[in-house]
This record gives structure tokens, C-alpha cells and sequence, in this order.
């Protein structure tokens, strides 16, 4: 049984990866592209549901956590460029990159999250708001991180297998994380914090966790994002992009790990299919968000997941044993 | 649970049916941007990306008209090498990524000859290295940033523009100024905008460098509405003027603020100020200030006065710098394509690069080896809320 | 000192701009605990249905008072019948659902909002196309200010912004009455502290809800055509920024608190007029944001908001 369970934590990963490098020679370079983004929209809308889905508390400032993974990552390679010849040294140098893009923007979460302590709802929206806006004014006003324009000339280095893997790994992350005591108290803090610290979970301390997983892996997303467009812009981290990645959560239902990646992969393609409409395609999307959201107010799933959803995959699995 | 099952996978449906079903009966104003069928091999197929929708919308939408307006005359006269043009525009909302993604569409799936696009330097970097790497030549009619254009140390083969690049416009106006024997200016730029940002930076560092002194550096944001704060401060420091490198739906207000605080010396600019808008919310409170351009509307050869009848024509106003540059890019583009030998990528890009003495609207463009426009600016002072030609910098 | 008072001056005109919007936030929010993302949008709309009413009357050519309140009333009028239709369209089936799902209509009604105004014109003149395009559009002064401004030496008082400041400031007074002084305002706060309850006792929620909002875009209207008669560029997206400072300024004041609202606009307007002034403009935005998270650190419920501990 061990050895079973060690796989399964092992093999979504191995799986994307394989399934990925196979598809993504004979992908036309336009769809290649749009998966790539999609990709990126999974990892920032999973990422972004421990905080917003799991935890119960409102974050409108996760592209602020992207930027600061993103910098950090565009400025190590460009700085150690030269110095490793391309190929198998600068992939371990992007790799390095993105693991410590994923750590400033951790320290970021750190930083953010810590107000939480003191801050809920809406106050807590607004600190992740203006932690956002001050990122991108810090970035435009810093030469050293190329004001407006940003950094440009970055290596083409993001594949889709990369993103595949990052996407496998945040689902990964978001359902072992559900399953967890860890994320029962994330849960419990959602429900009810008062109760939750009366049956002794540390409030504080799983908020701060929350904030901090979330923004490593949207620093992690932020990274990949720039590596591909190899172009990195203050322009990409706007709250307009923080904003598009709340909607993509409550579409697919707060907490529902499959309902975030779903949407956000539907919408990322959506929009795509939408792109010939010219003008007309965000009042499309508009109306659509509107009347998708009376339809169906609790999001795509609500709280539960596609497998949820599934009784009879369920009752096998029930009579398997194992649940 | 059935239930919301079915719900769940219904509402899906119903996504999806209804852009499909709207694709259908997608209104006819959008019908020069909606996807047409496959391309008869008797058309050549052109791309443009730019923001249609957005915070640079305005932008985006001057230069599409333009660009529209030269390909009707082309076909005209019969298009090139006998086949009709078409074009394909693809909005980017001015965002970066999306303007990328717009590119590989346009070049992969559209298969287009020549891309044009985009306006700003941030989103026309995010698509160079993909214009080079399908080896479709690309345009940019007014990203100044001298990046586009470079990969590193080398030049994009398969990257060109038809405007300035921000080194030359900086100083056209550090040294008309010093001319002029304004001696202390305060610079108030868009702190959000490449554009004025790059001008900025290289118009202080010419100024500067010509023995001027740059007193207060103060800065705004796009979507900004109020600047009295910025231009008390400026007020504070007591400039021979003010240099304002930003587009002119700041700089109309800036200078009606700038006229309401008492400051009365005068503002300088760059070819963002080149709209009839400018004038028309400034309402007098710009005269006296100076910027510089790529043309003047007074200047009497054909090529001129005819793109200005019928720009007027068509959209019934007057052409501003960004629908100067749209129109000039593609005419540009035609002419190499009219040159080159046939019509793949490399042949184009060796014809655009070979473009010389081309007598485009906004000046004779010759394309140097770094494949930007070399030609020269004027400088044009502002008279009874009218744009009066005042000299002109060569390069 | 001139300077400094100068940058007092400005500052207020900024800062009760940004309190007329605040308002409209801190209200709906006081009585739905929603965050009405297309708030800023009304306020565009507010500029827009000026501008369509002002060349419909032809203010351009001969300004007149009569015509100037004309131009008023009617885009007040038209954000009250846009706000209402979007409260009971959009928000009203989903009052009894989670709290963010409202958040989404709201920012589908703000998405609609800006996007629809930017597709280019259908029908209208070319001075004025309804929609308006994304290209700014000149707003006609709705009333000439030829007379000269106050003598006051160096520093500069527009004609405009006293009356702005003046009418917005009437405007404030005759909500705090509404909401003190009338029956309908105590039913409002009473829906504000317990919707059911509230209910309960005979209350119509409904309607007080749809009045809130009413109240809110009225507010937006008047606040736009102030601004606008300034400074007169207008164009879809201009409600975006606005939006944000006026819900930061809202937040500052304590949520869902009347006179918080007032106070927390002006502060952020001064604020953000000495920090660009005094230190650095391109750090405006930051500073502003940056001041707010102290505050909110100090006091998290804002400055007059009263922090509620939970009950069980």
C-alpha cells in the first residue's frame, strides 16, 4: 500500500509531463501558445483558491505576486547570461530562477499574509489591492527593473511540458492539501474562525501558510509567463489580471479545486474562440460572466469537485476500499 | 446531485453554443475583423494587431482606419503584383501577452504575409521575437523604443518601424529648446508609458549635456485627470518651461491646469500631441508651447494634403500622428512588397530594408541598418490654438 | 506658504470628488455588504449622459444656467434608472448567495460597461456617435466661468472648483439629512444593521435597497459632471481609477460609515496632493496605498468604522 500511495502523490506529475512532451511537437504554434496560457490561468486560479476557496479570506492581489516571482526570475538569468553556455547549464539556470522566484514571492505572501492577523473581508481585499498597486509602481520607478518598459530580450525558455508540470504539481499541492489536517483547518477557518479557534486551530498561522503557498506558486506562474513571452512588463501584472483570476474562481466555485481549473482553462480558450469578434469579444465576455453567474450562482461545482460529481466512479472506489 | 450535474454540464453547453452561435451572427460593423474563410491564393493577407479596445484604445483604432484607408487605395490601383490585399486586424486590449498571442495567430494560423503593429513599444517587444522567429516581416508604425528593433547587440532580421526612435525625438527638442535660450525646464512625464518615459530620458540627457538644467522631474499616470499637484510644485521651482512627452489626452488638460495656476511659460512636446482633440479641450491654453512631429499639416505636397482630404473623408476628422504612421507603415510595406522578388518573408524584409528616398507622409523615409526610419522631425509651435510649422531638425 | 496652499486647494477639489464617489461604495456596502465594482463605471456613464444631454441642447454654442441644471438633472436621472436596473437585474437575484458571487455580476456589469463603450459609434452624429469609441471627447462647459477668478495674488481658485466644492458639499449635507433626519434613512440603517430584522418589522428591504443604490449613482452623476466641467476630456475608461481611490477612500473611513466616506475622500485627495507636491509624483499611487495599510494596521476597521468582535 505505501509504496501505491507514494506513486499516486508521484504520478499526475509523471503523467503530464509524458502526455505534454508528446503532444507538443505536433501542436500548431498558435495553440501551443493559447495552452501555455491556459496553463499558466490553472496555476494562478488553483494557486489563488487555497487563499480565496479554501481559507475564506479575499485577495485581489495575486498578479502582484507574479510580478515579484517574474523579476525575480527574468533578473537572474539575465544576469548569469554569458556566463552558462545555452543548453543543459541555462536550463538548470531557469530552473533555479523560477525555484527562487517562487521564494521571493513566498517572502512576499509572508509579508502580505501577515496582515491578516489584524485584517478581514474587505480590508483584507483592499491591503492585497494596494500591495499589488505599490509592486507596479515600485517596478515602473526602479531603472533596475527597466521602469515601463520592463525587461525584454529574456531567452524563450517556458515550454509547454514546463507548464503542464507546474499546472500537475499546484493541482497536486491544492487536493493533497484539502485532504490534509492542514487543510481541514483552512476549511474550519472558512466556515466559522471564531469556532475554529475555539477548537484550537491557529488561525493566524494557517492564514499566513495559505497566503504564502498561493503566492509561491503565483510567483512560480509569473515566471513561467515571462519566459515565454520573453518580455517582462509591468503592463502583465495589472490588477485588471488579478481581477480576471477572482472571476475565474467563483466561476468555477470557491474551494472547488477542478471547478478552478476547469474555468480557467474554458475561459482562457473562450476568450480565444471570442478573439475574432474584435470589439465586440469582452462585451460577449461580459455578458456571459453576468448571465452565467445568475444562472448558476455557486460557481460551475460549488464547493465540491468533478470526481464529486461522478457517483458512480465514487461507488466503485467506495467498494474498492480505499476511499 | 444528478441535478447539478446536469446543470453543470448544461450550462457549459450553453458557453459554448453561444459563442459559436454568436460567432454567426457576429454584427457587420466587426466584418473587417471577423475571421473570414480560407484565404483564396489569389489574396494577399495582411496582419495588424493593435489595441482596439483599452486604456490605448484611441491609439489602436486611429492607426486600424489608417491602415484600412491605404489598402482601399492599393487595391485601387490593383494591389500588388495583380493580387487584392487584405486585411485582419486582432485586438490586444493593450495588454502584452495578448498582443502575442494576436501575433501567432495572425502568422500561424492566418498565414499572413506582413504584420503591422503595434503601437507601443512594450506590446510591439512581446511580438518581435515571434515575427523573427516565423520569419514574417513586421512593422511597427510608432514603437520608438530603440529595443524593438535589436535583439541584444544585433539587429532583428525580420523587424522594421517607420517612426523616430526615442534617441533622435529627445533631442530634436533638447536642442530646439536650446535654440529658443530656455535654459531651466521641468519635465512631467507618464511614468506608466515607455514612450514618455524613453523621451523623457533622452531629451534631459541632450539638455543637459547642451549646458540646460533640468529643475523638477514630476511624473503622472495614464487615466489621470488632475494635475495641479504635479504643476504647483513645478510652479514652486520657476522653469523657462515644461517638457510633457505624453499623449494629448493628458497633455490638453495639463495645459488648461497649467494656464488655470498662472503658469504661464510654455510647454514642450513630442508627436504624442498630434491630434485635433489636443486643440479642441485645450481651448487656447496651449499657445505658445512647441512640439515636435513628423509632418506639418501646412506642408503643401500632394502626398500630404491628399492623405489629409481623405482620412477627412472617410472618418470625417483630421488624421492625427498615430494615423499618419498606421497609413505610412503600410504604405511602406507595399512598396517593398512591390519590390521584392516575390512574396516570402526574407525577400520582403531585404526589400524593406533596401527602402530609400520612399516620400511617405510623414517625411522621406530611408531604412537604416539598425531598420529604423531615418528622416527629419519638425517642430511646431502652437498659435491661436492651431499647430504653426516653427523649423526642422534633421537627423 | 503660497504653495502650500495652493496644494491645499487642489487637494480638496480632489478629495471631495473622490468622497461624492466614496459614498455610493460606503452605502451599498452598509446595507449589502457588496463591493459595486461598476461603481466607477456610473460615474463614466454619469460624463457620458452629460455629454450626449449637452450637445442635445447645444451648450456648446450659447451656456446658459438653465441649461447647465438641465444637464445635471438628466444625467443624474439617467445613473438613478441605470443603477436601479442593475440592482434589480444583476444583483438582487443573488442577494441570498455567497458574497463574492455577487462581487462577479459586479465585475461583468463594470466589464459591460467600459467595453460597450468603446465599440465605435452606431448611430449619432460624428461630433457625437452613441457608442462614444475609446477616443476622448471634449465635455462642453455646461456654463461659461468668464467672469475672473478670485483675486487671491499668486494663488489660483477656479470659479469652477468653488462651486463644485460648493454644490458637492450640499450634496453631503443633504444625504447626512436623509440618513439621520428622515424615515427613510432609518429604515436604511436599520437594513443596514439587520436586513431580516429589519424585514420583520414591516420594512420594505427591497425597496430601501433599491433606493440605497438610487442614491449611490446619483451621487456618481453629480460627482462626474463636476468633474467633467474642469476638466473636460472624458472618455470610457475614466471611471477605472476614480473607482479604486474612491473604494480605498471608502475603506479608509470605515466601510459602510456616511461621514468616514466624506472624511477619508478628502484625506486621500490631500494625501495624495502633498506626497506628489512635496515628495515624489511617480510614487503617488504607492504612497497612497502604502498610507492606507498603515492606517488600517493601526485601525483595522478604518478611521471611524468600530470594529465589531464577532458574537457567537
Amino acid at each position: 500500500m505505501k509504496p501505491l500511495i507514494a506513486l499516486r502523490s508521484v504520478a499526475p506529475l509523471l503523467l503530464t509531463g509524458i502526455l505534454v512532451a508528446l503532444v507538443q511537437g505536433s501542436l500548431p504554434d498558435y495553440w501551443y501558445f493559447v495552452l501555455v496560457v491556459a496553463g499558466i490561468n490553472i496555476i494562478l486560479a488553483v494557486s489563488l483558491n487555497i487563499v480565496n476557496g479554501f481559507t475564506g479570506q479575499f485577495s485581489i492581489g495575486h498578479a502582484g505576486f507574479m510580478a515579484v516571482g517574474a523579476y525575480t526570475a527574468a533578473k537572474i538569468v539575465m544576469s548569469t547570461r554569458g556566463l552558462v553556455s545555452t543548453g543543459a547549464g541555462e536550463q538548470l539556470v531557469f530552473l533555479g530562477a523560477l525555484a527562487a522566484g517562487m521564494v521571493t514571492a513566498a517572502i512576499a505572501g509572508f509579508l502580505v499574509g501577515m496582515p491578516s492577523l489584524r485584517l478581514r473581508g474587505d480590508y483584507l481585499a483592499i491591503v492585497t489591492l494596494g500591495f499589488n498597486e505599490i509592486i507596479r509602481v515600485i517596478i515602473e520607478n526602479s531603472e533596475f527593473l527597466g521602469q515601463a518598459t520592463g525587461i525584454s530580450g529574456l531567452p524563450k525558455l517556458t515550454t509547454l511540458a514546463y507548464v503542464g508540470m507546474a499546472a500537475a504539481i499546484t493541482v497536486m499541492v491544492a487536493v493533497r492539501l484539502l485532504q490534509s489536517t492542514h487543510g481541514r483547518a483552512l476549511l474550519a477557518i472558512r466556515e466559522d474562525e471564531v469556532a475554529a479557534e475555539a477548537m484550537g486551530v491557529d488561525t493566524t498561522g494557517y492564514k499566513v501558510r495559505a497566503f504564502v503557498i498561493a503566492a509561491a506558486l503565483a510567483g512560480l506562474a509569473g515566471g513561467l509567463l515571462v519566459f515565454y513571452l520573453q518580455l517582462c512588463t509591468p503592463k502583465s501584472f495589472t490588477f485588471i489580471k488579478s481581477i480576471e483570476v477572482v472571476a475565474m474562481i467563483v466561476l468555477g466555485g470557491l474551494g472547488s479545486v477542478s471547478g478552478a481549473f476547469l474555468t480557467a482553462a474554458v475561459l482562457t480558450i473562450l476568450l480565444e474562440t471570442l478573439r475574432g469578434f474584435s470589439e465586440y469579444r469582452m462585451v460577449v465576455y461580459s455578458l456571459l460572466l453576468i448571465f452565467f453567474m445568475l444562472g448558476r450562482p455557486a460557481g460551475l461545482f460549488g464547493t465540491r469537485e468533478i470526481w464529486d460529481l461522478l457517483p458512480r466512479w465514487r461507488r466503485k472506489a467506495a467498494a474498492g476500499g480505499a476511499p | 446531485m444528478r441535478f447539478s450535474r446536469a446543470v453543470a454540464v448544461a450550462t457549459l453547453a450553453f458557453a459554448v453554443a453561444a459563442c459559436t452561435e454568436e460567432k454567426k451572427e457576429a454584427p457587420k460593423p466587426a466584418a473587417a475583423a471577423a475571421p473570414a474563410p480560407a484565404p483564396a491564393p489569389d489574396k494577399i493577407i495582411i496582419g495588424h494587431v493593435g489595441s482596439m479596445t483599452g486604456e490605448q484604445a484611441t491609439f489602436g483604432v486611429s492607426t486600424d482606419n489608417a491602415i484600412k484607408l491605404a489598402i482601399a487605395e492599393q487595391n485601387k490601383k490593383g494591389g500588388i503584383k495583380g493580387k487584392q490585399i487584405e486585411l485582419k486586424t486582432l485586438d490586444d486590449q493593450g495588454k502584452p501577452e495578448e498582443a502575442a498571442v494576436a501575433a501567432t495567430r495572425l502568422i500561424t494560423q492566418d498565414k499572413i504575409t506582413l504584420l503591422l503593429g503595434e503601437v507601443a513599444s512594450s506590446r510591439s517587444l512581446a511580438m518581435a521575437p515571434i515575427a523573427d522567429a516565423n520569419k514574417v516581416p513586421m512593422i511597427s508604425p510608432t514603437s520608438t523604443n530603440p529595443r524593438v528593433t535589436k535583439d541584444g547587440a544585433n539587429t532583428r532580421p525580420f523587424v522594421f518601424r517607420v517612426c523616430f526612435i526615442d534617441p533622435f525625438q529627445g533631442t530634436v527638442m533638447a536642442k530646439f529648446a536650446t535654440e529658443k535660450k530656455i535654459k531651466n525646464v521641468a519635465i512631467l512625464k507618464d511614468v506608466g508609458n515607455d514612450y514618455s518615459v524613453g523621451l523623457a530620458d533622452f531629451f534631459q540627457k541632450k539638455f543637459v549635456e547642451l549646458g540646460g538644467k533640468i529643475v523638477a522631474e514630476q511624473s503622472y499616470k495614464d487615466g489621470d485627470q488632475d494635475f495641479k499637484a504635479q504643476l504647483t510644485a513645478i510652479k514652486g521651482k520657476k522653469p523657462d518651461a515644461i517638457y510633457v512627452p505624453g499623449y494629448y489626452g493628458a497633455v490638453a488638460l495639463i495645459g488648461r491646469q497649467a494656464k488655470e495656476l498662472g503658469l504661464k511659460v510654455p510647454l514642450m512636446g513630442g508627436d504624442g500631441w498630434d491630434s485635433a482633440k489636443l486643440f479642441e479641450v485645450a481651448k487656447g491654453a496651449l499657445d505658445g508651447s512647441y512640439f515636435s512631429n513628423h509632418y506639418t499639416d501646412e506642408d503643401p505636397s500632394p502626398v500630404v494634403q491628399e492623405f489629409i482630404a481623405k482620412y477627412k473623408a472617410a472618418y470625417g476628422s483630421v488624421p492625427d500622428a498615430l494615423a499618419v504612421l498606421g497609413y505610412d507603415a503600410a504604405n511602406v510595406a507595399f512598396d517593398a512588397m512591390s519590390r521584392a522578388k516575390d512574396l516570402s518573408g526574407p525577400e520582403i524584409a531585404a526589400a524593406l530594408a533596401a527602402t530609400k528616398d520612399f516620400k511617405a507622409v510623414s517625411g522621406v523615409i530611408n531604412i537604416d541598418a539598425d531598420h529604423n526610419a531615418v528622416k527629419s522631425a519638425v517642430v511646431l509651435g502652437i498659435e491661436k490654438n492651431k499647430a504653426k510649422y516653427a523649423a526642422t531638425v534633421n537627423p | 506658504m503660497t504653495e502650500f496652499l495652493q496644494h491645499l486647494v487642489n487637494g480638496v477639489s480632489v478629495g471631495t470628488i473622490y468622497a461624492l464617489i466614496a459614498l455610493g461604495y460606503t452605502m451599498v456596502y452598509g446595507v449589502l455588504k457588496l463591493i459595486n465594482f461598476a461603481h466607477g463605471d456610473v460615474y463614466m456613464v454619469g460624463a457620458f449622459s452629460g455629454f450626449y444631454i449637452s450637445h442635445a441642447l447645444g451648450v456648446e454654442k450659447e451656456p446658459t444656467l438653465a441649461k447647465a441644471l438641465a444637464v445635471f438633472v438628466g444625467s443624474m436621472m439617467i445613473c438613478g434608472v441605470l443603477v436601479f436596473l442593475m440592482e434589480r437585474f444583476a444583483y438582487r437575484p443573488l442577494r441570498h448567495r455567497a458574497r463574492l458571487t455577487a462581487l462577479i455580476t459586479a465585475i461583468g456589469v463594470s466589464l459591460f460597461l467600459e467595453y460597450f463603450m468603446q465599440l465605435s459609434g452606431w448611430f449619432g452624429p460624428a461630433s457625437a456617435p452613441f457608442p462614444p469609441g475609446p477616443t476622448p471627447r471634449f465635455f462642453p462647459q455646461p456654463m461659461s466661468f468668464e467672469t475672473p477668478d478670485l483675486p487671491l495674488g499668486e494663488l489660483s481658485i477656479q470659479k469652477v472648483d468653488v462651486i463644485s466644492f460648493l454644490v458637492a458639499v450640499g450634496f453631503m449635507l443633504a444625504l447626512q439629512w436623509v440618513v439621520y433626519r428622515t424615515r427613510f434613512g432609518t429604515s436604511m440603517r436599520a437594513v443596514s444593521f439587520d436586513s431580516q430584522v429589519a424585514g420583520l418589522m414591516g420594512i420594505n428591504v427591497n425597496r430601501i435597497i433599491s433606493g440605497t443604490f438610487i442614491i449611490g449613482g446619483v451621487l456618481a452623476a453629480v460627482a462626474a459632471i463636476l468633474v467633467a466641467s474642469s476638466r473636460p476630456s472624458i472618455n470610457p475608461l475614466m471611471g477605472l481609477m476614480p473607482g479604486i481611490k474612491a473604494f480605498v477612500a471608502a475603506v479608509f473611513g470605515g466601510i459602510g460609515n456616511v461621514p468616514g466616506a466624506m472624511v477619508g475622500g478628502l484625506v486621500l485627495g490631500l494625501a495624495e496632493e502633498y506626497v506628489a507636491g512635496y515628495l515624489l509624483s511617480s510614487y503617488r499611487d504607492g504612497i497612497a496605498f502604502a498610507l492606507l495599510i498603515v492606517v488600517l494596521l493601526v485601525k483595522p476597521a478604518g478611521l471611524f468604522g468600530t470594529f465589531r468582535p464577532e458574537k457567537v
